[in-house]
């Protein structure tokens, strides 16, 4: 696992945000991470002590909107989920202030506005708890270990090629070069040190270079000869490894 | 070739010995299965084979163990002594998840295979860079298109997951509902 990640810890008992209202006009905060809306409103009510199935619902809008308020002024984006939430504990505030219908009051269940949202607050808290047990499990699995990967054929791409392997290629290129229909263009033959260069220069940019896609770029077969033992100079001077993921794969030269 | 003849010269002794070996050398948990296919014995010596392993490591308060995980079985350091392995490798412990990430990862080991959408309704929160993480560290797989409005991606928790929580499916997990009593 990369170890340059982000650490992330916390206790979830205590390192949540804390609100410190000083009086009704002003608020005072420690900005922690409320993980949504449902988050906070957990907070708020547990806050006022209040039971989550009778929320006091015009302190717990006003605290909420509060907290939004306080969070515009430090300039923190108000996620668009804390807002539908805001428009929401309005909305039940608002049916909470209406007269119920005296029909409706000679009813046996009088329909609770803040019915729908107590059930989301408690499948919400639900999962929180899940996800305090599963942080609690990786904590737990981090203290056991496991062997390091052996190499093994299926897990290790670095199985050295040999020259064999890299005449196969080459005889590849030649049976493919023996089909193309050639014309006589005079070009100038280049030279074992040129091709040196050329290929050097090309892998200190690309670090991995196709030994078949280089051979490919040959037109000649004199260039391609001199190509085959640029890649064989290269690899016993230089600091190039071959590799070959597979039997009678691809061969890549590499810089290590 | 005779096909179906388990009739291999092993001792009971030399099974456990070589059933050992291979949970070993195995990169993943490896199952029952797989090692009477790869042996060519029968499931039931092999699972006497690795209930006497687990014995003989408990007997001898091992500092290694054989843990049932995904489905198939490993050999791992014990926890208690996980301060001086860590000091031998001389590693911290790697880097936890967000809440956020452990929020959404909760509600998509319960609810699987999830959408997007339905995610959002119980975390009251967008949850797309938790769910970015998550793909990313392998722990959830996408399951295919749900088939309704707009054909939304469905997503379960993966292989990498069980391994990495420690578990061996997902019934050992604890019922939701068990976290109701936790929250009154």
């Amino acid at each position: 696992m990369n170890q340059d990640q982000e650490q992330f810890t916390f206790d979830f008992k205590n390192e949540t945000a804390q609100i410190v209202a000083e009086s009704r006009d002003e608020l005072k905060l420690t900005l922690g991470e409320f993980e949504g809306p449902l988050d906070l409103l957990l907070y708020l009510i547990r806050k006022e002590q209040a039971d989550i199935f009778d929320i006091p619902i015009a302190t717990i809008t006003d605290e909420y909107l509060n907290y939004i308020r306080v969070m515009k002024k430090l300039d923190i984006a108000v996620a668009a989920d804390f807002l539908v939430m805001a428009a929401t504990l309005i909305e039940i505030k608002s049916k909470m202030l209406l007269p119920r219908e005296p029909s409706e009051e000679a009813g046996e269940e009088i329909d609770d506005p803040r019915r729908e949202l107590v059930d989301r607050l408690l499948e919400y808290e639900k999962y929180k708890s899940a996800a305090e047990m599963l942080y609690e499990r990786s904590t737990v699995e981090q203290a056991i270990f496991v062997r390091g990967p052996i190499e093994s054929d299926d897990n290790n791409a670095e199985i050295s090629a040999s020259v064999f392997d890299l005449l196969t290629v080459f005889q590849k290129i030649v049976a493919r070069h023996k089909d193309e229909i050639q014309m006589e263009i005079h070009r100038e033959e280049i030279s074992l040190a040129d091709m040196l260069k050329s290929l050097k220069r090309r892998l200190s940019e690309a670090k991995e270079l196709s030994v078949l896609a280089f051979f490919e770029e040959m037109h000649t077969k004199r260039e391609l000869v001199t190509a085959f033992v640029a890649v064989l100079e290269i690899v016993r001077t230089e600091g190039v490894r071959l590799t070959q993921s597979k039997t009678f794969g691809d061969i890549i030269l590499r810089m290590s | 070739m005779e096909e179906d003849s388990k009739m291999t010269s092993r001792s009971p002794g030399e099974l456990v010995a070589v059933v050992e070996a291979l949970i070993f050398v195995a990169d993943e948990p490896i199952t029952s299965k797989l090692l009477a296919e790869v042996l060519d014995e029968d499931r039931e010596s092999v699972d006497a084979a690795i209930e006497n392993l687990k014995e003989e490591y408990a007997a001898r308060e091992s500092g290694l163990q054989i843990r049932e995980i995904a489905g198939g079985f490993q050999i791992a350091t014990r926890t208690e002594l996980h301060e001086d392995v860590r000091k031998f490798l001389k590693t911290r412990p790697s880097a936890k998840l967000s809440l956020a990430s452990l929020e959404t990862l909760a509600v998509i080991a319960y609810k699987q295979p999830v959408t997007v959408p339905e995610i959002l309704e119980i975390r009251g929160v967008q949850s797309a860079s938790a769910i970015k993480t998550l793909l990313e560290k392998r722990l959830i797989v996408t399951k295919g298109h749900k088939e309704t409005v707009g054909r939304p991606m469905l997503y379960g928790t993966s292989k990498d997951f069980l391994i990495q929580f420690g578990l061996n499916d997902l019934t050992e997990l604890p019922s939701i509902e068990d976290f109701e009593d936790l929250v009154q």
